[in-house]
């Protein structure tokens, strides 16, 4: 089971946005999905009349989308979460967090808290009862305190 | 002229959860509002990948305490259309019951503290204390005043004795007695007009535009509500969503007002409704493949995207609530407002930033 949703390259997702616009749709949100160790996407939502219209934008960790904020201003909150968390970039975002919506810290392509393929885990560790093998039990390695300070945490799966 | 900034938050007298915004001003006229958020951030989608598909089902309700209830039906209601099952119509109809007992604790609270934001203390006391009488429902029958738990993958834990139903209904009774009365006091009472009317104006094509949610939506003319898509018991029952066209706080405060006595209505439809049967379907296998749903949380849309790779932990949890819809429309009519507004205007949008930041 797969949601209906339009392939679009990165370089026509500003007219397909705003083709929608003009259509009459409505910005719901954007869902960054992690595919595997490189790639990701990223799903945009757009409703008219009850009906989602997504739109499926695949880009490489790391990499740089159009930003929607200037097209659909309510875009640049969902997107500077997106930095914060997956360490992808928008250009010409209209308010730039740079990294740091939630997190005091800047958070970095190698730091990006929740790609699960930088979280270390240990094979025979039982999730939460073991301190020091989850991000969440190590000081300094959780979402938005010391990011990129603890070598070897963020590593491989 | 010299601009100053000026720190809203995050601990205000009227935000009961914490956000800050830095507003820009001149004179004391705002030109210009940043928010800040963080402060509640924990992560929870994340826990997706490490909790199986029903732990995460007391995940979600801790998203927001105000509407666990309705996290939960979300996230169950698209576990269910994963795994090709559907709640028996029981327990579709219990999910009514219990989800809008929530809306209505949830609005009355809200016009409680909006009460507060202005100064009226006796009538944030006077809700509250209607609000006690639907916590006492939700302690009697599901065992919490709050976090209430009652859904599980493919239907419901709970269930309501004929007793439990006459006592809802006569309880009910009494709670619209006690709203109806504050009536005139929320909608014309001069204290109230002077500082909701014309404050904080949200244009129907602004509030399109940038994707507001819920009553702030409603509040602005367009008749939205995703209890039109027909989940739960829905379907059968008689519903239209609550729409004021000024956009202002009193619009936003009139939808909440109405919505809490459609509440009402919709508990009692749902009640008459009720049929013996299961609470639950078994749900068998694991889930698979992407699924999106939507339902009308009190502060308005709330999406759920999931995604399950056919083993007990999903691969994506991914959540947009109300709140995170609401905060770029209010980034967008701060500026222009008397700084003495702008507390008024804040909680017009119920915010709930356990939610926003999860």
């Amino acid at each position: 089971m797969s949601i209906e949703a339009l392939t679009v390259a990165p370089a026509d997702l500003l007219a397909e946005a705003t083709r929608l616009k003009n259509d009459g749709y409505r910005f719901v949100t954007m869902t960054s999905v992690e595919l595997d160790q490189t790639n990701m996407e990223i799903l945009y939502h757009f409703d008219k009349d009850l009906v989602l219209k997504n739109l499926r934008v695949a880009v490489e960790k790391g990499g740089k989308l159009p930003s929607l904020s200037g097209l659909l201003f309510g875009a640049f909150l969902v997107e500077n979460e997106i930095r914060d968390q997956y360490a992808l970039t928008f250009d010409g975002l209209v308010l730039d967090y740079q990294g740091k919506l939630y997190a005091e810290t800047a958070q970095t392509a190698s730091s990006s808290p929740f790609c699960k393929y930088h979280v270390k885990a240990e094979p025979d560790a039982k999730p939460g009862n073991q301190p020091g093998t989850q991000p969440g039990n190590q000081p300094g390695t959780q979402p938005g305190t010391q990011p990129g300070t603890q070598p070897g945490t963020q590593e491989g799966k | 002229m010299a601009r100053t900034v000026i720190p809203f938050g995050p601990q205000h007298p009227v935000l009961p959860e914490p956000i800050h915004l830095s507003l820009v001003l001149e004179d004391e006229r705002v030109v210009e509002a940043l928010p800040t958020l963080g402060y509640v951030h924990r992560g929870l989608e994340m826990l997706a990948v490490k909790r199986d598909y029903n732990q995460m089902i007391q995940i979600v309700e801790r998203v927001c305490g105000i509407c666990s209830m309705i996290h939960s039906l979300c996230y169950c209601q698209g576990i269910e259309e994963m795994m090709g099952i559907q709640a028996p119509r029981r327990a579709r109809m219990l999910r009514v019951v219990w989800s809008e007992l929530h809306r209505l604790h949830s609005h009355l609270l809200w016009l409680g503290l909006f009460a507060d934001s202005f100064g009226f203390e006796s009538l944030f006391m006077q809700l509250w204390k209607i609000r006690e009488r639907i916590m006492d429902l939700n302690e009697a029958t599901t065992g919490n005043r709050v976090i209430v738990s009652v859904n599980v993958v493919g239907g419901v834990r709970a269930d309501l004795d004929e007793s439990q139903v006459r006592w809802i209904k006569d309880t009910l009774v009494e709670v619209e007695a006690s709203i109806r009365s504050l009536q005139s006091t929320i909608m014309n009472d001069s204290t109230v007009c002077k500082r909701t009317k014309g404050i904080g104006v949200l244009t129907r094509q602004a509030a399109y535009d940038l994707g507001a949610a819920g009553p702030m939506l409603r509040g602005s003319g367009v008749a939205q509500d995703m209890r039109q898509l027909k989940y739960a018991g829905f379907d059968e029952l008689n519903f239209e969503p609550v729409v004021e066209t000024a956009g202002d706080c009193w619009a936003r405060s009139t939808v909440r007002f109405r919505e809490s006595l459609q509440s009402i209505d919709l508990v009692r439809q749902a009640l008459d409704k009720l049929e013996p049967g299961d609470l639950a379907v078994k749900a068998k296998g694991k889930p698979e493949g992407e699924v999106i749903t939507r339902v009308e949380q009190p502060r308005g849309e709330c999406l759920y995207y999931l995604k399950g790779n056919g083993t007990n932990n999903l691969e994506r949890v991914r959540i947009r609530t109300p709140t995170f819809a609401n905060i770029p429309p209010l980034a967008a009519i701060l500026p222009g407002l008397d700084f003495a507004d702008v507390p008024v205007v804040v909680l017009s949008i119920d915010p709930c930033i356990s939610c926003t930041e999860r």
